[in-house]
């Protein structure tokens, strides 16, 4: 069961702040839904290896799964290439003095 | 010319014909789309400028005589979470309504090379999660079938345009069913391809494991057309295959005969609407008689899907979506006087409920003391997922399911119960935990008159044949959708 001290140490995790009709709201659906999860718990899966991703079920055929590369793709040559220009990066930021990003003061709360 | 019949083969050889031209056609889908989007609210923004743009440059072309790209003149549109250079890229999201990015998604500028035009961006679910549009920071989607029902989601304003014929074709992303179940709910056809088929680059990321794009069409045909398009390796996605792309539109047109499709048991038991059960068994009787054998078959995790999902997809959005804090773009709060609070502020204000939800679901999942109740767990489940898929595969070509347990609901039926409407996707989020392909075609309509979509999944990286199967089932049924 989620507790109302849950919601309010993960809303600070994920850096949301939630009004008190959303804490309410999200007390009963997160201990809904996490209900409807719990039945996972029926499976026995020591001797399951995780998946993270699916690229090793595919990547190399010639290759059992169990030895293919999922992250064969993932490497490339080590070279300089053009990137996104500073002007054109920064002209979505809310607020900059047109090299850095500007924010407000960082203290601890 | 009666822009409603035009499909992406006939619209290239009207313009290479001279029988319009690519600008007289962008004028006539902008009329459509101002007199009969209004009451779908398909589309978020109109590219008129990039359109009439690329119109010239097809017309320019057709004028040369020259030998016209496939996609030539065809007006298309696309998902609003697939960036588009100077045009607004929202995700459905009040955090990015005045977003401008600064360069395309790799399927939008393979589509834009072969000589489609792009009319503009296409309504969503928030960061493309939910199952029935209702989820929009703007506002919703009406199903054009039917305008008191959903048209499904996340993609619905793409598989609106398309049931609306305010645009040929669409391309949406499919990261739980997305694609395939908002075609079911809107008479289209949706393709999922095998994860790594597609380039996610400028695709704004939900759950980076599960994100699939994947074009709707009004035909098998054209969904193999623009699959041919979009598919392929890109050095700027590193999940993308270096696995040659087949000429997927020539496969069309070959028989069953002697294939194998496997009819998983578990995705016709307990709440499966009956009009629904009535029209997949129809269309599985079609291709038997056009010499398919259809085999009887078991995937015993069925019933751990959507736990599994909701696990894996949240705990993954809530690491994407962390990148929304109002510093580098977006919505900034101007109320937080600490960067922390200014940081609480911004996605206070920026995101919608289901979005605050999965992000708090999916960083309780990854928390200290959960991780491996929930998270680990979770990815152990989809390796037993993928070994179910394995095992079928080794019997048969292709599985045929339903692709939503009923026909389209109404509007504001599931929106009390996030459970209930994540359970409308209970037949679509495996293909994207696995990663095989998978297709929805419409394969009747209800007593109501709501259309009913049939579901072919295939092997990884076997589009081929998932059309195939699809395309003959399209032309059997065809009688019994229009």
């Amino acid at each position: 069961m989620v507790s109302d001290k849950d919601v309010s140490y993960v809303a600070e995790l994920a850096n949301l702040e939630l009004t008190a009709q959303e804490h309410a709201r999200m007390l009963k659906d997160l201990n809904s839904i996490l209900g409807y999860i719990d039945r996972l718990s029926e499976l026995d899966t020591a001797n399951v290896e995780p998946m993270a991703q699916v690229a090793s079920r595919y990547a190399d055929p010639a290759k059992s799964r169990d030895e293919a590369d999922g992250f064969r793709y993932a490497l490339r040559a080590d070279e300089l290439r053009p990137s996104l220009p500073r002007e054109e990066a920064m002209k979505n930021a809310p607020v900059t003095d047109g090299t850095f990003f500007k924010v407000p003061k960082v203290i601890e709360r | 010319m009666n822009i409603d019949a035009l499909t992406v083969a006939s619209t290239r050889i009207a313009v290479r014909e001279k029988q319009t031209t690519a600008k007289a056609l962008v004028d006539a889908f902008y009329l459509k789309i101002e007199a009969e989007d209004p009451a779908i609210g398909a589309y978020l923004t109109l590219s008129k400028e990039r359109a009439y743009r690329q119109a010239a440059h097809v017309d320019e072309l057709a004028d040369r005589g020259d030998d016209l790209p496939p996609l030539a003149g065809v007006p298309i549109a696309v998902k609003d979470v697939f960036t588009t250079k100077d045009v607004r890229t929202t995700a459905g999201s009040r955090m990015l309504e005045n977003f401008i990015a600064p360069y395309d998604a790799t399927v939008v500028t393979r589509m834009e090379e072969a000589g489609a035009i792009i009319l503009g961006k296409t309504n969503c679910d928030e960061f493309a999660m939910g199952s029935s549009n209702e989820n929009s920071g703007f506002h919703p989607v009406h199903n054009p079938r039917d305008l008191t029902r959903v048209p499904g989601g996340s993609s619905g304003g793409s598989a609106a345009v398309v049931a609306a014929g305010t645009a040929v074709a669409s391309i949406g992303s499919d990261t739980g069913g997305s694609i395939r179940q908002p075609a079911a709910f809107c008479g289209v056809v949706g393709l999922m391809p095998t994860y790594g088929r597609l380039s996610r680059y400028g695709l704004i990321a939900f759950a980076s494991s599960l994100d699939h794009p994947g074009p709707f069409a009004k035909t098998v045909k054209d969904a193999a057309i623009l699959l041919e398009v979009m598919a392929g390796r890109d050095p700027m996605d590193s999940t993308t295959a270096d696995i040659p792309v087949p000429k997927y539109a020539e496969h069309i047109g070959q028989p069953v005969e002697g294939m194998k499709i496997g009819v998983p048991l578990e995705y016709f038991e307990g709440g499966l609407d009956t009009d629904v059960r009535a029209a997949v068994e129809l269309g599985l009787h079609e291709l038997s008689k056009a010499g398919a054998e259809i085999v009887p078959l078991s995937l015993p995790h069925t019933a751990y899907s959507i736990p599994t999902y909701y696990v894996i997809a949240t705990a993954e959005a809530s690491s994407n979506l962390a990148r929304y804090d109002g510093v580098r773009y977006g919505l900034r709060s101007t109320e937080g006087k600490t960067l922390s609070e200014m940081y609480r502020r911004t996605r206070d204000a920026g995101f919608g409920a289901e979005v605050k939800r999965r992000i708090m679901l999916g960083t309780y999942v990854l928390s200290a003391g959960y991780y491996d109740a929930y998270y680990l767990k979770a990815q152990r489940v989809r390796s037993l997922l993928a070994r179910d898929f394995d095992e079928a595969f080794a019997k048969v070509d292709v599985l045929v399911t339903p692709t939503t347990p009923t026909p389209a609901f109404k509007l504001g039926e599931k929106t009390d119960d996030p459970l209930a409407m994540y359970l409308a996707d209970i037949f679509t989020v495996t293909a994207d935990l696995v990663g095989i392909p998978g297709i929805s075609i419409p394969c009747g309509k209800s007593k109501q008159g709501l259309p009913i979509g049939m579901q072919i999944l295939g092997k990884h990286f076997d589009e081929a044949t998932v059309l195939r199967v699809a395309h003959v089932a399209e032309h059997a049924l065809v009688s019994r959708v229009e």
